[in-house]
């Protein structure tokens, strides 16, 4: 097995293409929101280039066409605080200065810190970059095949391509909780403590709290040992 | 204006929060501990990403065609279906169960 830099890259964008085909379609609807928002072509799309986020590009689309700028900013703002948390996360498994550790880290999507992600929070960093790749250019290209073709809201709704993003992060999730039996308890916590909190907080914020969740690592110490033995791949 | 100024306000704020960790710990190694925790984050994170994007704030999303095409995508993907074809299971199963 050759295990040069170059062909884990290439191994990355093997595994981000899957995650990339649902970021594209997840994109068209983007794209398609942004139009009938009144944006134009050119903000959504820079704004897709340069935030690649998803989640916070929706939510800045919603808030801002009903109230203030800044209200509407922290809201959008709020949707990527998990960032933080698994920015801290990734750190030890980036390298060089602060600096270029930085610019590394702005890798980071949801898909490719678990496709990154090689057991008892350690990263490659070669996967991280490599399957960002096809899933930065799947919210590019969708985005602006979405200002163009712009199609419905129940076009996407009847052919049920609004499940192709929830079902990727299912997929991605179950392939987490085979890990070990703590990643299985951590991920139906997070769960649980998303859905409650759901009820009543903006989803930011319950996204937060269920990395709360990462709280059992400190409790259980000793389940680690050996689900870093079973867990370390070949 | 106002939407590029929020665009870029959003954009700037996301890089930082992406760049977080390398800023706030730079080249200081986190202890064991933290690293076992940092390991639990993915499954925590995208477990509940899953949830949020079922039920929606205040639980305003939840639709059963959804679920139950979720439901078929995953325990395909738990039978050993490839990735892409669990995906394609989810959508057909939801856009089926849409048509009745």
């Amino acid at each position: 097995m050759s295990e040069t830099g170059l062909s884990r890259l290439f191994e990355g964008v093997r595994q981000g293409i899957g995650p990339g085909a649902a970021t594209f379609v997840f994109a068209l609807t983007y794209g398609a929101a942004a139009v009938q928002a009144g944006w134009g072509v050119a903000a959504p799309l820079t704004f897709s280039v340069l935030a690649f986020s998803g989640s916070a590009q929706f939510v800045l689309l919603v808030t801002l066409g009903t109230g203030l700028l800044i209200p509407a900013v922290v809201a959008a703002v709020l949707v990527n605080v998990r960032y933080v948390v698994m920015s801290v996360a990734l750190n030890d498994s980036l390298r060089g200065g602060r600096l270029r550790r930085a610019l590394q880290a702005q890798a980071l999507a949801d898909a490719s810190f678990a496709i990154a992600h090689k057991g008892g929070g350690r990263f490659d960093l070669a996967h991280l970059i490599g399957s960002t790749v096809p899933q930065w250019l799947g919210w590019v290209s969708g985005t602006a095949v979405g200002l163009v073709v712009a199609p419905s809201a129940e076009f996407m709704h009847d052919y049920g391509l609004d499940v192709a993003f929830p079902a990727f992060f299912l997929i991605l999730a179950i392939e987490e909780m085979r890990r070990s039996s703590l990643a299985v308890v951590a991920g139906l916590l997070g769960a649980a403590i998303a859905a409650v909190a759901l009820l009543v907080l903006p989803s930011g914020i319950a996204l937060l709290l269920a990395t709360l969740a990462t709280g059992i690592g400190f409790m259980f110490p000793r389940a680690f040992k050996r689900a870093d033995e079973e867990g370390d791949e070949t | 204006m106002r939407i590029w100024l929020s665009v870029g306000l959003v954009t700037v704020a996301t890089w930082l929060m992406k760049a977080a960790g390398p800023l706030l710990v730079g080249k200081r190694r986190l202890s064991p501990r933290f690293g076992n925790a940092a390991g639990l984050a993915a499954p925590a994170l995208l477990a509940a990403l899953l949830i949020s994007e079922v039920l929606g704030e205040h639980w305003t999303e939840i639709d059963w065609a959804t679920i139950a095409g979720l439901a078929a995508g995953g325990t395909s993907y738990l039978l050993k279906a490839p990735m892409l074809v669990a995906v394609l299971i989810a959508i057909t199963g939801t856009a089926l169960l849409r048509l009745v």
